[in-house]
This record gives C-alpha cells, structure tokens and sequence, in this order.
C-alpha cells in the first residue's frame, strides 16, 4: 500500500470534509423541506385539533403581546426621536407621521414582530418538540398510529399564521402611536400634520407589503422552530439528550431569525 | 379478509436475514447482521444482550420506525418495509407499545394519556370513552391518580399508565422496551405480575426486549440473546450456557456467572 492510500494528502482531506458537509446540509434541507410539506398537509387533515390551535393561539398570540407593546412603543418612539432630529434639519417636521408610519408598516413591524416571536414563542415551541422527540413522544404517536404532524405541527403553524400577522398590526399601531408621543407630545410636532402626512404616504400596497411579509416571517419561524425540534436527533454536532435540546432551540431562533432578515430583504426588493 | 396476525399456527413476526447498521457512510456500525427468527402467535418473546446490541432496534424495525438495510421483517405476510402510509398506520394500529421511559405526553393528564388512542384512533363517544378508560384505571389500580400529570408520578407508576395506554385499543401485539429499567425490585415484580394477569386476561403476543437477567426468564415462552453480532433462540433458559455460538456462551459466563461446558 503505498503512502497516499495510508495518508490522504490535507488537500484531499479539505475536499473530502467540504462534500461531506454539502451532502450534509443538503439532506437536512430535504428534510426540512418534506417537513414543511407534511406540516402544512397536516391542515388539510381530519380531524383537525381545533382546541389545540386555541391553545397555540393564546401562547404564540396572547402569550406575546406584552413584549410586542413594549418593543413597539419603543421603538415608535426611537423613531419619532430621531425622525424629529433628522427632519427637524429640513423643515420637514410635517413629513414625521409618513416617516415613522411607513417604516413601521412595511419594515419594523413585520420583521421585529418575527424576530420577537421566534425569540418568545418560537424558542418554546423547539424545545418542547425536541423535548418530545428525545423522550419518546413522537414515537409513541406514530406507534399510536397518530400522525405527529397533524397532531402536533400543523396546529401551530396555523396558530402562528393567524398570530403573527395580527401581532404585526398590533405592533405597528402602537409603534405608531409611540412615534406621535414622541414626535407631537414631547418635541412640539403638530398632531393634524403628524396624521395627515400618513394618511397621505401610506398606500394600500405598502400595508400589502406589511401584511404578505408577516405572512412569511410568521410562517418561518414557526417551520424553523418546529422543525429544528423535531429532528433534534439527526443534526450534526448538537450532542445528546438536554444539551442537544438547547443547543439546537438556540440553533433555531437564530436560523429563523436570519431567515426573517434574509427574506425581508428579497420580499421588499421583489414586492416594492 | 383475513388477518394474517391471527392466521392460526403462523408466527405473529419473522425477521429473515435482517441487516440494519448505523452512522456516517464512512464510519457505518453494524448493529444486526443477517438476524432470522420469528415471535410465535399468543406468546411471549424475551429478548436480551448487553447494552447497544441492537434489541430496542428490533423493536423499531417491527414498527417501521426504521427500515432494515437489508432483509425483510414479516408482520403476518406483510413485509412491514414496503408497506404504504396507510397500511402501516393500520400495521401499528394492532401493536401496543410500553416505552422504556413510558413516553407519557407531559402536558396531559393520566386520564388524557390512556384517552388519546381512543379520542384519536376510534369513533367513541366521550362516555364511551370515559367508562373504558375509567375500567382500565380500575384494572391497573391507577383509580384516584387519573387527574395527576405524568411529572406527578413514580417511575412504576408512569409504567403502569404507558401500558394502560397501549392496552386500550386491545392490541394484537405489545411491544416492552426495558418494561423494568429504573425500577426498584418490589416495582419490578408488580410490573411482571401486571403484565402476566393482562397477557392472561388479553391473550396478546408479547415481545419483552430487556436486561433484568436471569429474572425476565421465568416469564419466556421463548429467549432471544443478542450479543456482539450473534444471535441464538431458546425456549429454555437453562440451554443458553450449552449455545454453539462463542459470543453468547460469553454472554451467559458475564451476565449469568454460570459455568459454560465447551
């Protein structure tokens, strides 16, 4: 045998290490994507677990108002700061109602909202399957002969459909509102200018943009979310029982918020 | 049509020649390496080897919750590796399973978790329901524990529920992942004792993977010892030092310090 059978060159090793990686990460994109196809199947499905969605829409809805208030108000009224301070230059003071109210429209809301969500609810929803993958859970429904996806994905992919869109708005009214505190209360802006200039800038296809965007992000996050859990087993490098468990809930909020990033941006260069 | 689980002197499961390995392409792990056997029908099977031998795989290849590499496992006629979603959800619909740790849902109660097969698999009424399971609670003296989460429960307790629930829709064949492991010796004889008067009462076949040696035995029809890739069927515990298999001899000189007569 000679030398290079015994020893595979760095080069080769290098080679070697990059394809596995690639077949890797494109199986678990195949998985990921099956996963998706059957999660969403699973809405289609008799009998549906309607209680279950209730119960997903008060911890993924419900469940996530405070946080949502909070960083809408703050962030409204960040905006209405720094709008006051950068118009304030020009003259433009007039124009801080359309600033704030299409930045939170088609921008902020959606994806802060997303990004809060996967932070709060998405994190829950991961461990909590992974939790159920690692003790046996899943396995039992199958061997129970219930499908898992119906059973347990499908009500929250629906639950966050639903959910994140209509945090979303909740998110840009308050932010909204935070910017008028802001803006017209502490810094002097006119009240009928603040409203007026967004009643005139916001148009039906911005609020579109707004609404198609939480649509996605919602529905990222939670197949991200879900789906990490569900395959806790099989991703490479997250260890074993609870480690693996945090590990890939970490994993997961942060692919998912990336994922919200990434596609805001193809969304709005596509959609505006 | 008839159902080949009952067919009448058939065996309820064969393993022919089954291969399952485990691990990246480079680095596989052969855990079963052409394994035949079967489980006879209304019996009890006990399969035993020391830690990582592949008996909780057994389990999940008859489940078809993995496929073997190669080979064929036969539930009845039904090679369980091609069957369709729909056949293999009627296949497990005949199976009971009592999970090593129980697998009890955390977030239902134990009256939810007997329930779930029955609200999820039939078309009962919740009084139909509620009567079946509140006699199944009765059966396995769980009567006044039924409102109580499974994190409220003793480790033979939970036990107790995991088989309660894989009672309830009155399965051809249960399935018994380490029924004992975790559990204290007065724990462990009272699983026995259940598992025999429910076997007795329910006629089902049973399939015991395990590792309470020497003393899951007394309850076999039939043993299966796995060790280091070897395979051997007894129907008598006492032969399993007289095996022609090197491996198994060794495995029976550990766990059983017994004297093995070349």
């Amino acid at each position: 045998m000679n030398q290079t059978q015994q020893h595979p060159s760095a080069l080769v090793r290098l080679v070697g290490g990059l394809g596995d990686q690639a077949l890797y990460v494109l199986a678990d994109l195949g998985r990921m994507g099956i996963f998706l196809f059957f999660a969403l199947f699973g809405l289609f499905k008799h009998p549906f677990r309607w209680k279950e969605v209730l119960k997903q829409l008060s911890f993924i809805g419900a469940g996530s108002i405070t946080v949502i208030f909070f960083t809408a108000l703050s962030s409204g009224m960040v905006l209405g700061l720094q709008g006051y301070y950068s118009l304030h230059k020009f003259g433009a003071e007039g124009m801080l109602g359309s600033a704030v109210s299409l930045t939170l429209i088609m921008e902020l809301g959606p994806v802060l909202t997303a990004l809060m969500v996967a932070g709060r609810a998405g994190s829950a929803m991961c461990a909590e399957i992974g939790i159920m993958r690692i003790s046996e859970q899943i396995d039992a429904l199958e061997c129970m002969a219930i499908d898992p996806f119906r059973y347990l994905i499908s009500p929250k992919v629906l639950a966050a459909l639903i959910s994140v869109p209509l945090l979303t708005a909740m998110f840009d009214v308050v932010g909204i509102m935070g910017g008028y505190l802001a803006g017209v209360k502490l810094m002097g802006v006119n009240g009928g200018a603040f409203f007026a200039g967004m009643e005139q800038s916001v148009t039906n296809h911005d609020i579109r943009l707004g609404v198609i965007k939480s649509f996605v992000f919602g529905l990222l996050v939670v197949w991200i979310c879900t789906g990490r859990g569900y395959f806790v087993q099989r991703i490479r490098g997250a260890g074993f029982g609870a480690e693996s468990v945090s590990k890939v809930t970490t994993q997961a909020v942060v692919m998912s918020s990336i994922a919200v990033l990434i596609f805001d941006y193809l969304l709005t260069a596509v959609l505006l | 049509m008839s159902d080949p689980i009952l067919e009448p002197g058939q065996p309820a499961i064969r393993f022919v020649e089954v291969c399952k390995s485990f691990g990246e392409r480079t680095r596989r792990h052969l855990v079963l390496d052409r394994v035949s056997f079967s489980v006879p029908r209304g019996r009890t099977t006990v399969i035993a080897g020391g830690s990582g031998q592949g008996k909780s795989v057994i389990l999940k290849l008859i489940l078809g919750l993995l496929r073997p590499d190669s080979g064929q496992v036969l539930v009845g006629d039904s090679d369980v590796a091609s069957l369709g979603y729909k056949d293999l959800q009627e296949l497990r619909m005949r199976f009971g399973v009592l999970f090593q740790g129980a697998a009890l849902f955390d977030s239902l109660t134990v009256f939810e978790n007997i329930a779930l097969p029955l609200r999820e698999r039939t078309r009962l009424s919740d009084g139909e329901i509620h009567s079946k399971v509140s006699a199944t609670l009765e059966q396995l003296e769980l009567t006044g524990h039924e409102d109580k989460y499974p994190a409220q429960l003793s480790g033979g307790m939970k036990k107790r529920v995991g088989l309660a629930r894989a009672l309830q829709l009155e399965p051809e064949v249960v399935l018994f992942d380490e029924p004992t492991t975790g559990l204290d010796p007065v724990m462990t004889k009272e699983i026995y004792e259940l598992f025999v008067g429910t076997q007795q009462r329910l006629g089902y076949t049973a399939v015991i993977v395990s590792h309470d040696i020497p003393q899951i035995f007394s309850l076999a029809d039939q043993i299966i010892l796995l060790n280091k890739g070897e395979l051997d069927v007894f129907t008598d515990a006492s032969r399993i030092p007289a095996s022609t298999k090197p491996a198994i001899r060794d495995f029976a000189r550990q766990v059983m310090g017994q004297s093995v007569s070349e």
